[in-house]
């Protein structure tokens, strides 16, 4: 599971920062497996817009969100320079594109703060935490809430 | 300590071969002309749980098998006869034998309500002669313990009751031409208690001599048992005049060490001398081994030649145990391979190289190949239906007695082969099924002899393969189904419009809305909230389909139809709004490329083909999955004739039929979810994936049928995933 502040004190974690929807975001590393370049899906049919398609990873079928439409920031407009983040989260493989991967940064618990008491529940949800880094804020991806709208469908 | 629960392990993993074999033996022993050995089979396999039992001090099950033990060997020595009542406390004591293993193995405590009662009354087929069974038992340990389970036997050589017997066998020349054969005898022969052979061939003269129609062996033969010597001796009545026969008996005596001139062979070697039609040469090696083999023990011999003798009669065919995350990983890297194979083939063609090259050749050699490969390791996760219907008697048993109602069970196919996770897990659905069929198929004994019927019910099981798919079959012989009954619960649930006129089918698959249940009283059996959409779920989540037949005043049957094997299946690749996509040939009929004047308008958006005087509906799959159809391309495309499980004509339209070939299923539900139309993924030989299609949904779809099919609903969730 992610850190959260109260668990770990004043550990040090390493996330991945990437962009999406031109916001930062990050995650933690040990959820992610590895990051592909874009290549063409498999659209499935009867899906919410944010669900691309499926990929083939070795074999594994695996389904491709799009992160910055999962979040509301409109879709990720094609760009040769947009990745596949593959992550796991609760037993599922999953790949979320966004425009590109920035930096690892090794961060301590401590600094990591408390996701602002905003309006949205969604947001809230979705957003585990945020880190100030020099004067940007990155937002701690909570990968099991982003996927929970769909994760519920697998009946 | 650490090799303990190993041992354990492969305890319980006999014990489960036991109970299968015990209750396949009960189901034998129903029939009146039963053998003795079916009688002997039982008693064996419980007294090898007991014997296991007892090393692993597991008191309560070695009790309870005891006594089960006990009684058995009454009926075994014809002290007491097989009635039907004895036959079902039979039936009932191995369901507790079962449940008492279980237990042991999950350290559980057993539910001993039932277990008590059980074995009182087993105890009341004992009566006084309780306080000698221990004694009684051992002996009778002897004689068919004696080949399956030495270790008893040792203990036992020490009862007083046991004696030597030593025979000297000497064959002549008419035994080898009356076409008798010596090991047959000594097999009879071992089945009596331990027994050790040895060959004496001083007699067997040099090789220029030998005459290979002579038998020159003499056999000295010492068997270890209580039973008389007259068994012996009827056993060598086919042969009393062609051969000569000494018999001694020596009471309580240790086994007499064979003669230093007499040779100790195995008795599967034996048959190799003295065979009148043998070539002389095989006297050569034979001298050769004996002399060599001189200083081995006789136990030796018995022991080899006991399981060997054992293993004649019982007859299963040797299996190996394997951990089953080990052969699914095999299989799929087995997928894998045949991915890779198709990628090859893909890439080799795309070079263009002149036709005729020895590449092609090699390439279809491997293809091969690998298809033989991928069927082996599919073989092996097939396996019969046999346990899984044996339960299901069992449920059978507990829900007759639980209703009152007698019913009997009979299977067919019980032989079927299929994936084992289909048999792990059909067996929850089934169980609810087959508890239906007792609870609410069956009638009462006094409604079932009104209706001038047997009183007792029958549940008839079956299993075959057909056309590339497993049917399995759950029919009882009971009133059929209530249809203004299911009718008025649905309506009264509000699960259909007062208003709505349905066929018989559809009140039968009203069954299997969520939330449905016919008996008007909840029972403790069926009935638990649970309906028979779960069932139809679980049979879904398999890839197969469940329908219904049932015809009043004479029982209803259940049809679940599953895929062979869950892992790969024939496709047409298929193209559908520039998607290209797999169908399961297994579902069609045929393949239709349409005139336009067969092709008619009904309705708003209605379209039907005309095939053979008959007008089908057609589906446009494009628009069922909500791809936009191009128009400009291919006219009318391609029609797909497919029939659902009603037994409908439907013909989906696709844009074109490109290949025919086995793909990899690989499931889209473990990593995303259930997607309507489609039933899983597979990828192609240029590493893309293609979708594949579920021709049954997509008619569903199409006709936009009754709100509460749980696709819709899904459906419906999808969007509303969408929107928040």
């Amino acid at each position: 599971m992610q850190p959260t502040p109260e668990a770990s004190e004043g550990k040090t974690f390493k996330f991945v920062a990437f962009s999406a929807g031109s916001q930062s975001y990050c995650l933690e590393i040990t959820q992610i497996r590895e990051i592909r370049r874009w290549a063409a899906v498999t659209a499935l049919p009867h899906t919410p817009s944010d669900v691309l398609g499926v990929m083939n990873l070795r074999g594994a079928v695996i389904p491709i969100f799009d992160l910055a439409a999962r979040f509301g920031l409109g879709k990720t407009p094609d760009n040769e320079r947009n990745v596949v983040i593959v992550a796991a989260a609760g037993g599922n493989t999953i790949g979320l594109l966004v425009e590109s991967v920035s930096e690892i940064l090794s961060v301590n618990t401590d600094t990591i703060q408390q996701t602002p008491d905003i309006k949205s529940e969604a947001t809230r949800n979705s957003i585990q935490g945020v880190i100030a880094i020099d004067e940007e804020m990155i937002r701690v991806v909570n990968l099991d809430a982003v996927l929970g709208a769909d994760a519920g469908i697998a009946a | 300590m650490s090799g303990q629960p190993s041992i354990r392990d492969t305890f319980f993993e006999e014990c489960e071969e036991l109970l299968e074999a015990l209750v396949e033996g009960l189901a034998d022993m129903e029939d009146p002309d039963h053998s003795k050995e079916t009688v002997n089979a039982v008693f064996r396999a419980v007294h090898s749980i007991k014997g296991g039992a007892g090393a692993f001090g597991l008191d309560e099950l070695v009790h309870f098998a005891h006594t089960f033990e006990t009684v058995m060997d009454k009926v075994r020595s014809d002290t007491l006869d097989v009635d039907p009542e004895l036959l079902r406390l039979f039936q009932r004591s191995g369901d507790q034998l079962a449940d008492l293993v279980e237990a042991a193995r999950d350290d559980r405590d057993p539910n001993r309500d039932i277990q008590v009662v059980v074995l009182a009354e087993l105890q009341k087929y004992l009566g006084d002669e309780d306080e000698e069974e221990e004694i009684e038992f051992d002996a009778m340990g002897l004689d068919f313990g004696g080949p399956l389970d030495l270790t008893d036997i040792s203990d036992d050589s020490s009862e007083p009751s046991s004696q030597m017997i030593s025979i000297r066998f000497v064959p002549k020349r008419s035994l080898f031409e009356n076409g008798h054969e010596p090991l047959l005898l000594f097999d009879a022969i071992a089945e009596l208690g331990t027994l050790t052979v040895s060959a004496d061939i001083s007699a067997v003269p040099d090789f220029d001599e030998f005459d290979s129609d002579e038998p020159h062996i003499v056999w000295e033969l010492t068997l270890e048992t209580d039973e008389s010597e007259t068994v012996l001796h009827e056993v060598f009545e086919f042969v009393d005049s062609l051969c000569d026969i000494t018999i001694t008996v020596h009471r309580n005596e240790s086994a007499s060490e064979p003669p230093p001139a007499v040779v100790d062979l195995g008795l599967p070697e034996e048959p190799v001398a003295p065979e009148p039609s043998s070539d002389p040469t095989a006297a050569e090696p034979l001298a050769k081994p004996v002399a060599v083999a001189s200083p081995s023990s006789p136990s030796s011999a018995a022991s080899a030649a006991a399981p060997a003798a054992d293993r004649d009669h019982r007859g299963p065919k040797p299996t190996l145990r394997v951990d089953l995350d080990r052969v699914d990983r095999l299989i799929n890297t087995v997928g894998e391979l045949i991915i890779n194979q198709a990628m090859i083939v893909q890439r080799i063609e795309e070079l263009d190289l002149p036709s005729g090259a020895n590449l092609t050749n090699e390439l279809e050699a491997y293809k091969l190949l690998a298809r033989d490969i991928q069927e082996g390791v599919m073989a092996i996760r097939a396996q019969p239906v046999k346990p899984l219907f044996q339960r299901m008697s069992r449920i059978v048993r507990e829900a007759s007695d639980a209703t009152g109602k007698s019913a009997r069970m009979v299977t067919v196919g019980d032989s079927t082969e299929v994936d084992k996770t289909v048999i792990e897990r059909l067996a929850d659905p089934l169980t609810h099924m087959v508890r239906n069929a007792v609870d609410h198929g069956l009638e009462t004994p006094e409604k079932r002899i009104a209706a001038g019927k047997d009183e007792v019910g029958t549940i008839r099981m079956s299993a075959a393969h057909r056309s590339g798919s497993v049917f399995i079959e759950i029919g009882d012989d009971g009133a059929g189904l209530n249809r203004p009954r299911i009718l008025e619960t649905a309506i009264n649930k509000g699960l259909v419009s007062p208003e709505a006129d349905l066929t018989e089918t559809e009140i039968d698959n009203l069954l299997f809305l969520p939330g449905f249940s016919t008996a008007s009283e909840v029972s403790n059996l069926s009935g638990r909230g649970v309906g028979m959409d779960v069932v139809k779920n679980a049979v879904q989540a398999l890839g197969g389909r469940v329908s219904i037949t049932s015809t009043p005043g004479k029982g209803t049957t259940f049809t679940i139809v599953l895929p062979l094997t869950l892992a790969v299946m024939d496709g047409f690749v298929i193209s559908v709004a520039q998607e290209t996509m797999v169908i399961p040939i297994a579902s069609i009929l045929e393949t239709v490329t349409p005139n336009a004047r067969d092709l008619h308008r009904i309705g708003l958006n209605g379209e039907v083909l005309r095939v053979r005087g008959r007008y089908v509906p057609i589906v446009d799959v494009a628009h069922n999955l909500g791809l936009e159809r191009n128009s400009d391309s291919n006219g009318n495309g391609v029609l797909l004739l497919v029939e659902t499980e009603m037994q409908e004509l439907n013909a989906l339209r696709v844009e074109a039929i490109h290949d025919q070939r086995q793909v990899v299923i690989k499931s889209l539900e473990s990593n995303y979810g259930r997607i309507p139309g489609v039933s899983a993924a597979t990828i192609l030989g240029d590493g893309k994936i293609a979708l594949i299609l579920d021709p049954e949904e997509l008619v569903k779809l199409n006709s936009g049928d009754v709100a509460p099919m749980p696709i819709i609903a899904n459906q419906e969730e999808l969007h509303h995933a969408a929107h928040t």
